[in-house]
């Protein structure tokens, strides 16, 4: 091994470390068996103690029913709903602006960027209306519409520049074989596509899987709440139960990690658009 | 009698469920619940269902929710906004409190105008708790606290006689009563300028500056911390800290002491939980009836043993039990020397202004000075309600802005034709936006159009009063309230607000592509492992990790200056000034965002052909040209969405600002976004005026993202 990779490595590990320790005082608070937000002495809790995974995990509501299992569901089903529904959106929508021209093509790109900028502080209620008038309150449609409108905007960016990279001399090879436009669109540039794919997947993910503000005022039962709901409610107006907090923040971001390592594999699959390679 | 209770449960079994929403946790969530089955063992025709909702969703909830029909029957809820709900008609007024007598003070809470609006179930104030090793006996006076704290303080190992959140008014509060001052002089308008608010702010400037026996920068979690390490003798806090305490600590509470300069005792603010009729409750009755039992002797004794609630029902402190509880009956004798916090919409103004003064004297300023600063910043705040405008010229403008826009669309130039030839029916593309087009338009831009025409409003506490015309955009772009360099004025945040963003995206990217770029290798062993701890900062909650990153800022106990300290450089006050403050910010977000943009690369890293670096190979080029001229250019496309994205992202990214910094120095790190928030939930609830300034950011954003871009060499978009 040469110098230039060992001082790589070293460079690597000591970014790692520098980057992993904030994320150690979560650890200490969790395994902590008090509720104050520590922050002192050593990282290593001074008595372990598994209470705040077992409140966190265990909670049930006024009427007895187990609530994390129910949460973990509701969660999933939002956040794997909205992923499918966001990227189908996005992938049809990106691929028009990537390979179609058509009146108003512009100003429709613009109308996506745009809707990035509204500050979301004044939409609150309007949006609480609309869903009332739709009849949608209370259920994870209405959840799975506002974060697939909130992370569509970013994924249509995202795979519209991926999408012109991919050369077009693919798809007219296609063509003239006598493929279908949705084959080609399925079968040729989706493939190409795959490390575009798995950022916008990750984050469409990611939009609908820590929002609690909408999901706290659409419900109205606890066990249709999503974790991140619950995880906020032990943040009070004068206190927070730290360790809890602490312990049900990792168990939240576990299934993410889960997902971009199940990810990454294609994110840097080593796909090559060369296919028009010489 | 009987003829009464049966018509009632008549009314009750034709009913639905009582709801009713709270915000407890833990040991009090328990005991409501063991109220709830007590009540249903008595009543087992009502029905009651509790729902937990988050604090920071409840009042947002509430508001969106009752007006709609799709409120609770009762909700639980301090009694600071009963104010702004009378206004906005949300909760429904009793008609008496019943039999049961209530604690002092504990009515008026909830009472507006007259009024009853709830009945109370808890109350909440400061006391003084004291660690009991170090203080025997708590102290009488102030004379007696300086002394006993002087005493025990011994800053080099970090040990101190007394802690409190330094710089947040309700803890300081009881200073301002026990020297005489008040918030609201005598015809009831808000007064920050008094002699007694100067007094209380020499006392503080004594503690903090002078006698140096309290920690600097304290915040809530660092008091707890260092009274359950034994480093702290005595703290200011409420019944919330119980919960925070280790089980081995032996403390006390008292009773806090008198001011020995003018013999007046220090008198926290008083806060009351009460339990509240919404509006259009579906089954009103019911709720009622239970109501009456949540505040009952025996449901108040179950909330005291099993939630170690302080109840306001007097009857429930005569029990063994709770008479034992010494923290209960020190909180009950608290509660004698308590000042009941106003429930007038007027007193959210008196926070931040209040803020200001007392981290302006820790900074050494004069207390007159300090207050004369804080009621100008109170009456820049207190904005006059614009007049009543004729909508007329304001439709004229839109009408003219609107025809402008429909001119320019249509005159756009024709796209030229291009690509596969058969493709070219714009039919088959509206069809691939149509859904999603479709969504935006039904949920955020007609949700935008209502919030834009707000902006044109006078709309206060969740109520429409008025149409105001261009009024509240004149008061915020041209207001002489504050001079320009002044940190509250519009120019200032916006110029805080663009170094905030490029700083923010220049070192996301930057760190971004180098991670990404170093994990491609395929030499690198353990890649995976690698990429996903790198991850990490972006997959955990931030709320608790942007809070880990200001406790390691903090001046004397944070990690931060410890590793300065022990490479020989001097500890830095970070929320002291403007430059370490942001910087702090910025530390935090980068940590928080470069895992985004190092993701996006590793996608994009993809969309160049290996043949590329082969060729370049070939020809010999240095790593640095390989990047320079290879993979920088190409990357170019893929990565410039996420860029663009991104800045839009982080230019409204109030959260952290908030969490780590706070917007210190006195607001000087605030962004747009957070002024725009303040106006919207603190500073009175001026939803009119927070909506015309998201109107500004927003055009601001169009206008700089156009610029950016146009900079970056996007044809596409420029």
């Amino acid at each position: 091994m040469n110098f230039k990779r060992l001082a790589l490595y070293a460079f690597l590990i000591c970014s790692v470390i520098a980057i992993e320790y904030p994320i150690l005082w979560v650890f200490k608070m969790s395994f902590s068996s008090s509720q104050s937000f520590a922050l002192s002495g050593s990282l290593i809790p001074n008595d372990i103690s598994l209470d705040n995974f077992s409140n966190f995990l265990g909670a049930t509501d006024s009427r007895g029913q187990w609530l994390f299992g129910r949460q973990l569901f509701n969660s999933l089903v939002v956040a794997i709903g909205t992923t499918i529904v966001g990227m189908l959106l996005a992938c049809t929508a990106a691929y028009a602006f990537s390979r179609f021209r058509f009146r108003g093509r512009r100003w429709g790109l613009m109308l996506f960027l745009v809707t990035q900028m509204f500050p979301g502080v004044m939409m609150a209620i309007p949006i609480y209306v609309i869903m009332d008038e739709l009849g949608l309150l209370g259920t994870m449609t209405s959840l799975i519409m506002m974060y697939s409108i909130t992370a569509i905007p970013f994924c249509v960016f995202m795979l519209k520049g991926f999408f012109d990279t991919i050369p077009r001399e693919l798809e007219e090879a296609a063509l003239m074989d006598g493929a279908s436009q949705l084959t080609i669109f399925f079968r040729v540039v989706l493939p190409l596509a795959k490390p575009a794919l798995a950022v916008t997947a990750l984050f469409s993910f990611m939009t609908a899987w820590n929002e609690f503000i909408l999901a706290a005022t659409f419900m109205n039962e606890e066990t249709s709440f999503t974790l991140p709901v619950t995880l906020q409610s032990y943040v009070g107006d004068y206190s927070t139960e730290w360790g809890t907090f602490a312990a049900g923040a990792l168990i939240v971001s576990t299934p993410v990690v889960l997902l971009f390592f199940a990810l990454q594999k294609q994110l840097v699959g080593g796909l090559t658009a060369g296919g028009v390679k010489g | 009698m009987s003829i009464l209770t049966s018509l009632v449960l008549a009314a009750a079994v034709a009913a639905p469920p009582v709801t009713l929403w709270h915000g407890y946790r833990a040991s009090e969530a328990q005991a409501l619940g063991k109220v709830v089955q007590a009540f249903q063992a008595e009543h087992p025709d009502i029905e009651v269902h509790t729902l937990a909702v988050p604090y920071d969703a409840f009042a947002s909830k509430l508001t969106a929710a009752i007006p709609r029909g799709n409120g609770p029957d009762l909700f639980i809820f301090a009694h600071g906004r009963i104010g702004d709900w009378v206004k906005g008609e949300l909760i429904e007024p009793w008609s008496e409190s019943g039999p049961e007598p209530f604690l002092g003070q504990t009515l008026e809470a909830l009472t507006y105008d007259g009024t009853l609006y709830g009945l109370p179930v808890a109350f909440k104030s400061l006391a003084l708790y004291y660690n009991k090793k170090l203080v025997p006996r708590p102290p009488q006076t102030t004379e007696e606290l300086i002394a006993i704290a002087t005493q025990q303080t011994e800053a080099s190992a970090g040990r101190y006689g007394l802690g409190y959140p330094l710089d947040d008014f309700y803890f300081h509060a009881p200073w301002l009563f026990g020297f005489g001052g008040d918030v609201f002089d005598e015809a009831g308008n808000i007064r920050l300028d008094g002699p007694g608010m100067v007094a209380s702010l020499t006392h503080l400037q004594d503690i903090s500056l002078r006698r140096r026996i309290v920690p600097t920068e304290a915040t809530s979690a660092l008091v707890n911390r260092l009274f359950n390490e034994g480093k702290l003798a005595m703290m200011i806090s409420g019944p919330w800290a119980l919960g925070e305490l280790g089980k081995d600590l032996d403390f006390g509470i008292a009773t806090l002491p008198r001011v020995t300069q003018t013999n007046r005792a220090a008198t926290p603010f008083l806060t009351v939980e009460g339990v509240m009729l919404a509006k259009r409750a579906k089954s009103p009755d019911a709720a009622r009836l239970f109501a009456r039992y949540l505040v009952s002797e025996p449901a108040a004794v179950l909330r005291a043993e099993v939630g170690r609630q302080s109840v306001a029902t007097a009857s429930a402190y005569e029990h063994p039990q709770i008479a034992q509880d010494a923290a209960l009956s020190a909180f009950r004798a608290q509660l004698e020397q308590s000042k009941l916090m106003s429930n007038r919409p007027e007193m959210k103004l008196v926070w931040e202004p209040a803020k200001g003064a007392l981290k302006a004297v820790m900074r050494g300023v004069d207390p007159q000075t300090a207050v004369q600063r804080a009621q100008a910043r109170l009456i820049a705040l207190t904005k006059p309600v614009p007049p009543p405008a004729d909508p007329m010229p304001t439709m004229i403008l839109f009408g003219i802005l609107g025809m402008l826009a429909l001119v320019v669309m249509v005159r756009s130039p024709k796209s030229q034709d291009q690509g596969v030839a058969s493709w070219q029916r714009s039919g088959l593309a509206y069809a691939y936006l149509g859904p999603a087009f479709i969504g935006l338009v039904f949920l955020v831009l007609m949700p935008f159009a209502v919030g834009v025409g707000i902006g044109f409003t006078h709309f206060e506490g969740g109520q429409y009063v008025h149409f105001v015309g261009l009024a509240n955009f004149k008061d915020i772009l041209l207001g002489q309230s504050y001079g320009f360099k002044d940190p509250l004025s519009f120019y200032f945040t916006l110029g805080v607000t663009l170094l905030w963003t490029v700083s923010n995206v220049v070192l996301h990217v930057t760190i971004g592509v180098v991670f990404a770029l170093i994990l491609k290798e395929k030499w690198l062993r353990m890649r995976g492992v690698f990429r996903v701890l790198l991850i990490v900062p972006w997959a955990v909650p931030n709320y608790i990790t942007a809070l880990v990153w200001k406790g390691m800022f903090h001046k004397q106990f944070g990690a931060i200056n410890g590793l300065l300290e022990w490479l020989g450089v001097e500890s830095v006050p970070w929320f002291s000034g403007f430059w370490t403050a942001f910087t702090a910010n910025l530390i935090t977000n980068t940590w928080l965002g470069f895992p985004f943009m190092m993701v996006v690369t590793l996608g994009a890293l993809q969309s160049i052909p290996a043949h590329l670096y082969e060729a370049a190979e070939i020809d010999g080029v240095s790593a640095w040209q390989k990047f320079r001229y290879v993979t920088l250019p190409l990357l170019r496309p893929a990565l410039l969405p996420a860029v663009t994205v991104g800045m839009i992202w982080t230019f409204n990214m109030f959260n952290i600002i908030y969490l780590v910094s706070g917007g210190e120095p006195d607001g000087g790190t605030d962004i747009l976004i957070s002024e725009a928030y303040r106006w919207a939930f603190q500073r009175r609830e001026q939803y009119g005026y927070a909506a015309a300034y998201a109107t500004l950011i927003f055009f601001i954003l169009v206008a700089y993202t156009f610029a950016t871009r146009k900079i970056a060499g996007d044809k596409e978009m420029a």
